[in-house]
């Protein structure tokens, strides 16, 4: 799940300030799931945009926007009122805000910042789980991942600085590698910790990286 | 051969101090507080924008004490600088004459005075040994072949006092296999503490400097214990510090004493001072272990 925030109002406000007409866009997807991106925030946020004098002409929760070719299909949908806005305000996660501004001529404008990769631990509350490092070492380390969960992403083990098994960076997280030394024990597998783990392999990963399943092509 | 590696070598009781750049220009002052250590210590352990706060390079401050005549431990951590500067780092190390080099993780940038930077960590302790193993053989973590090349007597730093204390030793078994051959402890205070590790460690075969800090009152021990990863300063001392009318002196004191009785008792191959902005304490901490 992509995890999102609403930016400050004033931030958005300060974003909107050359814009009257305004159309809200959400995700149907994580930004609903993460209560930033659905019908409800935008009915939310439709008024208080109203409150400050702007009008909002129209909103639309696209299923997923960060998918172009559905996105293209809610626009069209709407087209006549696209071309009379002056922005569109996106609630979707950065992707879909850049998807959206592929398809049309105004600006679109992220009313979210995109947090992290995470799990919905519960309702309204979220933590970062995977850093799309593109290289998963989740197998050898007990399915915690140390390039999220540690601070320093440190592959071999953990520094110094955990106290009472607490990160020296946020005492409120437990130090990955405590974590991931008791699951491999609990697992049988403590063997693994023992293997040096080579440093990452940057030059696989310069992004923006692309995946092509077409052509008979694999993931590379 | 280093200093320190032949003392460590010849089993001498080795002793290093630690000193760090100063914030700005002026070098004197940490100047003067090495010529004072002098002879007295085998190597002048120079932080790395220790506790994440910027300050003089760790480099420069080597290259400072070379042309003084003094032997350096060139700390470099994973924070700052990513493989081709850690590299390029080793290779100015290599021609400035420096012998010895110590790897470690490096304090999270949130925690110094610089919060904002962009914490690194492209290598980890292990990475950057096994970096300057690589170097040492004459290739680059590139796998490029270089016509000169440095070699460190290498090192790397552990925690006894960590619970659990079995991911300390893997991590140490890790280091020791990317080149290590000796280590300095965070800084403990109780000779219970190192006789365990003593034990623990014998396998390993490896050489380790205790690491001492001279308390400079019972209020610095107590923020130490509440707030430093891996110290612990037992009751008895903050309370021999709270009842001396002159608690640095008692710091000094006791430092000297526990040197004393860890070299007398054989609990580890040496000695570690990090005496925290008053390095000028150094030589009265050796004195008062009879060193």
């Amino acid at each position: 799940m992509i995890i999102s925030q609403h930016k400050p109002f004033e931030e958005i406000k300060e974003l909107l300030k050359d814009s009257n007409k305004i159309i809200l866009i959400g995700c149907g997807e994580c930004a609903t799931v993460c209560k930033v991106g659905g019908e409800e925030e935008l009915v939310a946020m439709k008024a208080k945009l109203e409150e400050i004098g702007k009008q909002v002409t129209a909103f639309i929760v696209p299923e997923t926007s960060c998918n172009y070719l559905l996105v293209r299909r809610d626009l069209k949908k709407i087209k006549d009122t696209v071309s009379d806005a002056d922005a569109i305000l996106s609630f979707a996660c950065g992707d879909g805000t850049q998807t959206i501004g592929k398809l049309v001529d105004i600006p679109v404008y992220p009313g979210n910042n995109t947090m992290f990769v995470g799990e919905v631990e519960r309702v309204g509350v979220y933590s970062e789980a995977c850093k799309t490092c593109g290289d998963c070492i989740l197998g050898l380390t007990g399915d915690i991942c140390p390039v999220t969960k540690c601070a320093k992403s440190l592959l071999n083990g953990p520094c110094g600085g955990a106290k009472d098994g607490k990160c020296e960076v946020n005492p409120e997280n437990d130090c990955a590698w405590i974590l991931i030394y008791e699951k491999l024990k609990k697992l049988g597998q403590l063997e693994k910790i023992y293997e040096i783990q080579k440093p990452k392999e940057y030059s696989k990963v310069a992004h923006p990286r692309t995946i092509s399943l077409r052509d008979g092509g694999a993931a590379q | 051969m280093s200093l320190l590696q032949k003392a460590l070598e010849n089993n001498e009781f080795a002793v290093t101090a630690e000193l760090a750049p100063p914030k700005g220009i002026d070098f004197s002052h940490a100047l003067q507080c090495a010529e004072l250590f002098g002879e007295r210590v085998h190597g002048i352990n120079v932080t790395d924008f220790q506790s994440a706060i910027l300050r003089a390079t760790s480099l420069a401050m080597c290259k400072a004490l070379i042309d003084m005549g003094l032997e350096p431990v060139f700390q470099i951590t994973g924070r700052d600088r990513n493989r081709l500067a850690i590299q390029g780092e080793m290779l100015s190390a290599g021609f400035f004459g420096v012998e010895n080099l110590l790897a470690l993780t490096g304090d999270h940038p949130t925690v110094g005075d610089n919060p904002d930077a962009k914490p690194v960590y492209d290598l980890d302790s292990v990475g950057i040994l096994q970096a300057a193993t690589l170097l040492s053989q004459g290739v680059d973590m590139g796998g490029n072949k270089l016509e000169t090349y440095p070699s460190f007597f290498l090192g790397a730093s552990v925690t006894p006092e960590y619970d659990p204390i079995e991911l300390q030793l893997i991590k140490m078994q890790k280091k020791i296999q990317a080149g290590a051959k000796f280590f300095q402890t965070q800084a403990i205070y109780s000779i219970e503490t190192m006789k365990k590790f003593k034990e623990l460690t014998k396998p390993f075969n490896t050489k380790i400097l205790a690491g001492i800090i001279p308390l400079k009152s019972a209020g610095m021990a107590k923020y130490m214990n509440k707030n430093i990863p891996g110290i612990n300063v037992p009751d008895e001392l903050i309370e021999r510090m709270k009842k001396s009318s002159e608690p640095a002196k008692e710091g000094i004191k006791i430092a000297g004493e526990l040197i004393y009785e860890l070299r007398d008792k054989n609990l580890c191959d040496g000695v570690h001072i990090m005496a925290i902005g008053a390095e000028e304490n150094v030589p009265l901490i050796l004195d008062e272990a009879r060193l």
